[in-house]
């Protein structure tokens, strides 16, 4: 029977990466991520998880010792947040240029300086570009079922690709909520145990993560990027076949909410969505026609989704806790490349909001489809701005 | 059974479990790893960092080991090897070695914080550290295992040389409590592979620094890579010794030493030494030499001197 327990993101994260039978996980300690993987040592000693728990000396060494455990074909997890993650940078492109199917939670937190330990997505979108598979979790089931869905895709012969499971920081990670657990018998029959012939073997020995010149370099390169590619069909159909199974679908590489009719589309990542998602409904009993495209999945990216939003006289705001210094937010330049190709001409803008843990209210958000609203209309409107700010503005 | 757990060389297989690579002719490092493959056998996984031996090694479609092998980032040497062992553990795999071959930059230096950590946890692994006291891959600047006075391209002759000494990387490791650590030199064969025999059988983590001189960066004949090691150890600039259940044990005693001139002038990068620089050195050899003979445990019938048989 698939049971209903009150959990934390962090610890509904340690639920799924249980129910995943993992063979290895190592992990260092860093806020807000911790609870994770007290939980997982916690499950590990008392033997209701049966797999190594490693105490390595950082986050680049987790990341290592998950390749090496991988390597010779065991099913692998670590955790990270901001500046662990950055730490790993080295090891994230080493992982994905290895194929290593590695299954890694990233709790979304704010990249010194200044020091903070809340939440925003600068640590995970600043590293879109390290060939994993990543996607954001909108509340704890969403984060349980990641987990489970992330090595089914992974561990995937076509894809051999690692996974970052994004939670924000505190909002998501610290906050309860009830959570349904499937049963070990239902979790076993739709993730099967991972084999891959490409492993470290006994008999047959094999040399892995080498040099090559460039004459073969751009090769491997071209095969990651295809892999990455025929991710987006893979992650829609384990999405598909998990709603089959447990009775919740998620929406693929994207959840949309009202966007059919809708004049004004946010755009989000992540457990903001649950606010936007409110201001909506709120919106649409006084007759906006507002709407929201929640992005689950940043890598690979949802470019067919997203274009599919386009529409004349419609306005998009890409809503993002992110800022590429000196030009816009991450995800807006990959809303707008997708968007752009479809020629259709509208008003997008981009709002940057919540970093360094900075609250963003329904007020905000109002405000946002106000904007949109006004942009709609031909009003001008800023394209890039930073959503309450405060005294030094 | 062969309780010294000496290996005769005679008695070494003839399979080969790397070859083909690319290193240059005279490679202490590639000897070393050559030869401690022979002793673990091909149920060995491998992990080399970034650096001279995986250079020469892995250029695809050329892998040039025939064992289980990979390269690691440079920092993670050790990391990997430790995560190896925890899935080989966790996949119920028998009778296999993990081991790693990693160099004097990526063991002392860059290397070091998860060297530390993998003997935190005490994890059954092998580390071979193939020291050429320099970083040789990308052009011989020097490491935190370059010799005082050793004249590299980031511490060039004019300025004397380096300016400072070794890191006592096998007294770092011991520090730690490991099971076993060991120092060794390709001048000393029936030695290295011994140690090696000896790490294998180890439950936890193993050490071993094995000095490997290198004729490209060092300056000298690529002939002379034996007896260069060999006069190292006369001179006293480097010794074998173990460290075991928690003391230090010398293998031999040199005695009286060689010059050190006698081992100075056989390599360029110590060309541009004056009167000064030799002092220094000597005083500090025989500062370390009192330390070793008034406290480590002298030789005896399991911590010996394994003798080259000519």
């Amino acid at each position: 029977m698939e049971r209903k327990l009150f959990l934390s993101g962090n610890e509904a994260v340690a639920w799924g990466v249980k129910l995943s039978r993992p063979h290895v996980i190592a992990a260092y300690p860093i806020t807000p991520q911790t609870v994770a993987v007290e939980r997982l040592a916690e499950m590990t000693r008392s033997g209701e998880l049966d797999a190594e728990y490693m105490h390595v000396e950082s986050e680049h060494s987790a990341l290592s010792a998950m390749m090496g455990a991988s390597a010779v074909g065991a099913r692998t997890f670590t955790a990270a947040s901001s500046q662990g993650l950055v730490y790993m940078a080295e090891c994230l492109h080493y992982a994905s240029g290895g194929r290593f199917p590695i299954v890694m939670m990233n709790a979304n937190r704010a990249l010194a300086l200044p020091w903070s330990i809340y939440g925003d997505q600068r640590d995970s979108l600043s590293l879109l570009d390290c060939g994993w598979i990543q996607v954001y979790a909108e509340d704890a089931q969403e984060s349980l079922d990641l987990v489970i869905q992330a090595y089914r895709i992974a561990e995937n012969l076509r894809i051999l690709t690692p996974v970052m499971i994004n939670l924000d920081g505190f909002v998501l990670t610290h906050t309860y909520e009830p959570v349904f657990i499937p049963t070990q018998e239902h979790v076993d029959a739709f993730l099967p145990p991972y084999k891959n012939p490409y492993c470290m073997d006994l008999e047959n020995p094999k040399n892995l993560a080498f040099s090559s010149t460039p004459r073969d370099n751009m090769e491997f390169k071209y095969q990651q990027h295809r892999a990455m590619l025929d991710a987006k069909d893979v992650i829609r159909e384990t999405d598909t076949a998990f709603g089959r199974h447990f009775g919740r679908y998620y929406g693929g590489l994207v959840s949309n909410y009202l966007t059919d009719d809708a004049d004004c589309i946010v755009i989000t990542l992540g457990s903001i969505a649950g606010t936007v998602r409110a201001v909506v409904e709120e919106l649409r009993e006084q007759g906006v026609k507002a709407g929201l495209c929640r992005i689950r999945c940043m890598r690979p990216f949802p470019d067919s989704e997203i274009a599919a939003l386009a529409r004349l006289g419609r306005a998009i705001g890409v809503l993002e806790k992110d800022i590429s210094f000196g030009f816009e937010g991450a995800v807006y330049t990959n809303v707008n490349s997708a968007l752009m190709k479809t020629n259709v001409s509208m008003r997008v803008l981009n709002f940057i909001a919540g970093l360094g843990g900075r609250s963003i209210s329904p007020a905000d958000i109002r405000k946002i489809f106000s904007d949109l609203d006004r942009a709609c209309n031909g009003g001008r409107v800023q394209h890039v701005q930073f959503v309450n700010l405060g005294a030094f503005a | 059974m062969n309780t010294d757990q000496s290996v005769r060389i005679k008695d070494l297989t003839d399979d080969e479990y790397f070859f083909g690579h690319k290193a240059c002719g005279g490679c202490g490092g590639s000897l070393a790893i050559r030869l401690a493959l022979k002793v673990l056998g091909p149920r060995s996984f491998a992990v080399l960092p970034a650096g001279c031996m995986s250079a020469v090694g892995f250029v695809f479609p050329q892998m040039a080991f025939a064992v289980n092998a990979m390269i690691s980032t440079f920092p993670g040497t050790a990391s990997m090897l430790s995560g190896i062992a925890a899935g080989a553990k966790a996949l119920g795999l028998k009778e296999y070695h993990a081991v790693g071959f990693a160099g004097d930059g990526g063991t002392a230096d860059i290397g070091l914080q998860a060297l530390s950590g993998a003997i935190d946890r005490n994890d059954r692994i092998i580390y071979l550290c193939y020291d050429n006291e320099a970083y040789m891959n990308t052009g011989i600047q020097k490491s935190g295992l370059t010799p005082f006075g050793a004249r590299t391209t980031t511490t060039p002759a004019e300025g004397a040389g380096s300016r400072t000494a070794k890191k006592n990387m096998f007294e770092i490791v011991a520090a730690h409590g490991i099971p076993y650590a060991a120092t060794a030199s390709v001048g000393n064969i029936p030695d290295l592979l011994r140690k090696v025999n000896k790490a294998k059988e180890v439950a936890g983590t193993s050490y071993i620094h094995v000095f490997a001189p290198c004729p490209t960066g060092w300056g000298y004949d690529p002939a002379d890579t034996l007896e260069i090691s060999r006069k190292a150890l006369a001179s006293g600039l480097w010794y074998l010794a173990e460290f075991e259940n928690g003391s230090f044990y010398l293998n031999h005693d040199p005695g009286k030493f060689i010059s050190l001139n006698d081992y100075l002038s056989t390599q360029g990068r110590f060309n541009h030494c004056d009167g000064d620089v030799v002092k220094t050195i000597e005083r500090e050899r025989n500062k370390k030499w009192e330390k070793i003979r008034r406290e480590w445990k002298m030789p005896d019938e399991k911590h010996f001197f394994a003798k080259e048989r000519s």
